[in-house]
């Protein structure tokens, strides 16, 4: 017999996305109509832009991961959707679409966490053994999760201000290095010397502490570049931007492999954009590998956003029968639901 | 009224934010504005702590609004990634600013139009790598008497 179909839909930010999962981890279809083309002249996204292409693209999306998936409305177990975190106007398309589906077709309806999306995203393409630690850090977050089964996750530690992605988006602004950031800082990074300025790693060294903070790192870029300036000195670019992503990575990697040692983690899982980032992949690999432990992350395509995530996400609600009901509505702060419930 | 404050350090900014955030009345409005870097989410989260909100405050670029909940809602917005006056009208803005809640909004200057109502106007400006010039503004009478009542309590 076919294994049970969800459909997932992802409007929180700038993807309109739709995918069919069988069974929580068989991808069907996973289609993502990206916005990054009409974005990138803005320099970042531009919500009502969003808003209105998610209107004017969901009912398409949905429709070609049907097709791809070959298979019906009829066919599906149950609808999931991203409900938040995210903008608010964008989110309320994806969830106005999933509740209307729902009711019109008489089937459940699952309400997915964009962060716990983000996790399950490793589900899709590893068998996950428990104990796990995961790090999201994306464009809006960057949290350290501890994680005893696919649908229990606690909040270990967060960003007190900036998300990682953010920073790399706004030290990509400053360096005029263009929009989305990471892949921009990426590369540019290549050509650069990550030593040549020694930007702040916050929270370092301190090991009862899983919390994050980018700020000071955001303003020590902003600092040394107005200096540099000031002196009539023409700051390097590359070695800018080198040095930046390193002092990121340092700070990421240290607190993960902390987390994963203090909670003696059989896996750690990477997820969110900025887990696309290659020399973050790189060394937090080869420091989880000194210490014993194994490194998971999704291949590229399921780091960004993207549907087939809340699907996978939504199955194990949808085992354990947690449906919404459609009074459902968008969550634009959602900062204390770790737990599926 | 102006009054042009100066701190040496992140902490500072953020208890002065949050002296202000004690003198705050519901509906209370302030624009928040300086460049990358300045410390907008420093002072805001200040306000909020003087709103006696206890959970985490963060920058609102990606979500563009975060509210809490402190004796009053807290509504920090961010306007950094917006381009057009008309996405103001998306985000529900108005009915934040017309509301009980306090309303916070970073990069309010970028829509110097739209803002019109009264309100304690906040400038930080760079002074070196930590010390911040912030000037604080208000015409309106209410604001006023907040400023007055900082002076006295400094």
């Amino acid at each position: 017999m076919r294994e049970p179909l969800i459909l997932g839909l992802e409007t929180s930010c700038d993807e309109t996305a739709a995918a069919v999962v069988a069974g929580g981890r068989t991808i069907l279809s996973n289609v993502i109509a990206t916005q990054v083309p009409i974005h990138q002249k803005y320099g970042g996204v531009v919500p009502e832009i969003a808003s209105r292409h998610h209107v004017e693209l969901v009912n398409e999306v949905v429709a070609q991961a049907l097709q791809e998936a070959n298979c019906t409305f009829a066919d599906l177990a149950a609808i999931a959707v991203t409900h938040g975190p995210g903008l608010v106007g964008a989110l309320l398309v994806g969830v106005n679409t999933a509740k209307t589906l729902a009711y019109a077709l008489g089937k459940p309806l699952v309400a997915v966490n964009h962060v716990l999306a983000h996790v399950a995203a490793n589900f899709l393409v590893h068998e996950v053994i428990f104990p796990a630690v995961c790090l999201v850090a994306s464009g809006g977050h960057t949290s350290l999760l501890y994680m005893t089964s696919r649908n229990h996750a606690t909040l270990l530690g967060a960003t007190r201000d900036d998300a990682a992605g953010e920073a790399f988006d706004k030290v990509a602004r400053v360096l005029g290095l263009g929009y989305p950031g990471g892949p921009a800082v990426d590369k540019a990074a290549e050509q650069g010397d990550p030593t040549a300025f020694d930007f702040p790693r916050a929270f370092s060294g301190q090991n009862d502490s899983f919390e994050f903070s980018f700020s000071g790192l955001k303003s020590s870029v902003i600092n040394t570049l107005h200096n540099m300036k000031q002196k009539g000195e023409e700051p390097n670019s590359a070695d800018v931007a080198a040095s930046f992503q390193q002092a990121v990575v340092d700070v990421l990697v240290e607190k993960t492999r902390l987390a994963a040692t203090v909670k003696d983690a059989k896996t750690v899982l990477l997820a969110g954009g900025v887990a696309a980032n290659r020399l973050l992949r790189q060394q937090l690999e080869t420091k989880l590998r000194d210490d014993g432990r194994q490194l998971l992350c999704p291949p590229p395509v399921l780091c960004t956003d993207n549907a087939a995530m809340v699907a996978a996400a939504g199955w194990d609600l949808y085992v354990d029968q947690k449906f919404a009901g459609l009074d459902l509505n968008a969550t634009p702060v959602l900062d204390t639901v770790w737990q599926s419930k | 009224m102006e009054q042009i404050i100066e701190t040496v350090h992140e902490g500072e900014t953020e208890a002065l934010g949050q002296t202000v955030g004690r003198l705050l009345f519901p509906g209370a409005i302030i624009l928040l504005d300086g460049d990358l870097g300045a410390g907008k989410t420093v002072f805001a989260r200040g306000v909020g702590r003087g709103l006696d909100v206890l959970a985490p405050i963060t920058s609102p670029t990606f979500t563009l609004l975060n509210a809490h909940q402190g004796r009053v809602p807290f509504y920090h917005f961010d306007l950094y990634r917006l381009e057009h006056e008309e996405e103001l009208f998306e985000l529900g803005i108005e009915e934040c600013l017309d509301g009980d809640g306090v309303s916070l909004v970073e990069w309010a200057s970028k829509f110097p139009s739209y803002f019109t109502w009264p309100a304690l106007t906040v400038t930080i400006r760079s002074r070196g790598d930590t010390t911040r010039q912030l000037e604080l503004y208000a015409e309106s009478k209410h604001y006023v008497q907040i400023l007055q009542a900082l002076i006295m309590g400094r």
